[in-house]
């Protein structure tokens, strides 16, 4: 696979606070990457530090095996960066920016307009080019946000929250092209919307306090099924149902209601089969997936706390 | 590059009200110094016209009047230079710059370029009333020339302070008074020099206006020349390191 980005343990402090500590991030052709944690977990630092906006304080980046703090200007080209606040010059129009974005991003003057033109209707800016970026709406305005970021058809693409603002079928737009750029580049994507990951993204990365504390491509996460919830009508004692084939702990949450903690080799067909024939009276048996917001919830929420 | 960068920045200046009033009270407060200085000139002809080597239209109508438009680019740069870096800081504008393939330098300079551009206009349009006098009467050329030179040098210098400064903070109104003061401060550092003998030297060298009077005397000297280049490479080039320390430690 292509290594489009390549981060080693990046470093930055704000005075003495560590708020980068050691991460490494490693991004294929064809990832789009959920990059999720908790306020101020140093997502946003992150995501500047991998787009030249901040200098780390220790590590190195690689942009498609340029190194971005010795060769800046050429690892550059290879970047689309999409702020918290949409970079937007307020006093523009939106088609004017677009074309001051194109330029600064190094396109010939001659292919300015198509790239213009491209950006603009993936981003669905198609009816407001002659407006004035101020006068749009929060969610026009992300969208120019985008639409500048994506201009100069960058192998890398980071966004920061994308879909804040905007409306539900706005959120469905983006999201489809965020897919889209996904095909042929790389997308770093930092939200707190855990479905968004799960919708778009392959791979996960969440961080705390400035680490990295789970990594992995999404379909593994999702896969294993960890909890089974159950309810019967004649319940038995707590002891029969840890009796049953691959159940590791069993807990009554409320009468007749049941959370039974899978071992990692149960047989749910087996295991309904046994239920049914001690006739305990079987109204509902539901798989749990352990969700990317468990997940989440378990790695960052004990440690905000201590 | 620059000259993307210093297109955008003189599109932006002339998209805000801020630029097109500043322009106006410009063109409207020298006009008005340029009628009570021809006015004076008219009552004067009769006697200068007795003496030998006599004042000119160029020394005693162009250049004071070239001379005003200097005090009063003083008196408005900061309102233009401040918003050059500190608005980019605040409405988060500037990650756009910083992620694009541009140096720090290529960013000073566009923006610089594209404040001088605002500038040359300004100049150019308070450059029409003196060349206007070539209709009726005789100007010195060369004597306009050089009073025109001293101005640009001098406005190109407040340009590149009026730049620094707005790199160091993100509220254009801090921007804006540091740059008041420290413009304001060397214009009148020469006031010490008539006081104390032995520093004198010094501060009259410091001073941003005594370059330009020799200038408006229609006496182009390259030490003018240096100071002026000094002084603008001096403070683009703390710009630029600024830039560059604001994205380590920001």
């Amino acid at each position: 696979m292509h290594t489009l980005i390549q981060a080693q343990q990046l470093q930055r402090r704000y005075g003495n606070h560590l708020a980068v500590d050691g991460l490494d991030i490693e991004l294929c052709r064809g990832d789009i990457l959920g990059f999720l944690g908790p306020n101020g977990a140093g997502k946003s630092t992150c995501m500047r530090m991998l787009t030249g906006n901040l200098a780390p304080h220790g590590g190195r980046i690689l942009i498609d095996g340029l190194d971005l703090l010795e060769q800046p200007l050429q690892a550059k080209r290879n970047l689309g960066y999409l702020p918290e606040t949409p970079p937007v010059y307020r006093e523009m129009q939106v088609d004017e920016y677009l074309q001051f974005a194109a330029r600064l991003n190094a396109i010939p003057k001659a292919d300015c307009a198509r790239a213009v033109d491209r950006a603009k209707q993936r981003c669905g800016l198609g009816d407001v080019g002659r407006r004035l970026i101020g006068n749009l709406s929060k969610g026009y305005q992300q969208r120019v946000g985008i639409a500048q970021a994506i201009i100069h058809d960058p192998m890398v693409v980071v966004l920061d929250e994308p879909t804040v603002g905007l409306d539900p079928n706005q959120i469905r737009e983006i999201r489809s092209l965020i897919r889209e750029l996904g095909e042929a580049h790389s997308v770093i994507l930092s939200t707190h919307i855990l479905p968004e990951v799960q919708s778009i993204c392959n791979r996960v990365q969440i961080i705390n306090q400035g680490r990295t504390v789970y990594s992995d491509r999404l379909s593994q996460a999702e896969a294993a099924v960890e909890t089974l919830q159950l309810r019967l009508q004649h319940p038995p004692g707590l002891a029969d149902l840890l009796a049953l084939p691959g159940v590791d702990a069993a807990e009554e949450i409320s009468q007749g209601h049941f959370q039974l903690r899978l071992a990692a080799d149960a047989q749910i067909p087996a295991l309904a089969q046994r239920v049914v024939e001690h006739g305990w009276g079987l109204a509902a048996l539901i798989p749990q997936q352990r969700t990317l917001e468990q997940i989440f919830v378990e790695l960052t929420a004990g440690e905000v706390q201590a | 590059m620059i000259r993307v960068i210093a297109a955008k920045e003189l599109r932006l200046l002339f998209l805000s009200p801020l630029a097109w009033s500043l322009l106006g009270v410009l063109q409207l407060i020298l006009a008005w110094i340029f009628l009570i200085q021809l006015d004076q000139f008219i009552q004067l002809q009769p006697r200068l016209a007795g003496i030998e080597g006599a004042p000119g239209l160029t020394d005693l109508v162009a250049a004071p009047l070239l001379g005003s438009a200097g005090t009063f680019l003083m008196l408005f740069m900061p309102l233009l230079s401040m918003r050059l870096f500190s608005d980019e800081y605040r409405n988060g504008t500037f990650s756009m710059l910083l992620t694009a393939p541009v140096s720090m330098t290529q960013i000073a300079l566009g923006k610089f370029f594209g404040l001088l551009g605002f500038l040359a206009v300004a100049l150019l349009l308070s450059l029409l009333m003196p060349l206007s006098l070539s209709l009726g009467g005789s100007l010195d050329w060369g004597k306009l020339a050089a009073a025109f030179l001293g101005l640009s040098l001098m406005v190109a210098a407040f340009s590149a302070i009026g730049l620094w400064l707005s790199s160091l903070t993100s509220q254009p109104a801090v921007a804006a008074i540091s740059t008041y003061g420290v413009l304001l401060f060397f214009w009148i550092i020469n006031l010490a020099a008539e006081t104390n003998e032995e520093s004198s030297q010094l501060f009259q060298w410091l001073s941003l206006q005594s370059h330009y009077q020799t200038m408006m005397q229609g006496l182009v000297k390259s030490e003018d020349l240096i100071y002026y280049a000094l002084v603008i490479l001096a403070f683009l080039l703390l710009a630029i390191r600024q830039l560059d320390n604001r994205r380590r430690e920001a």
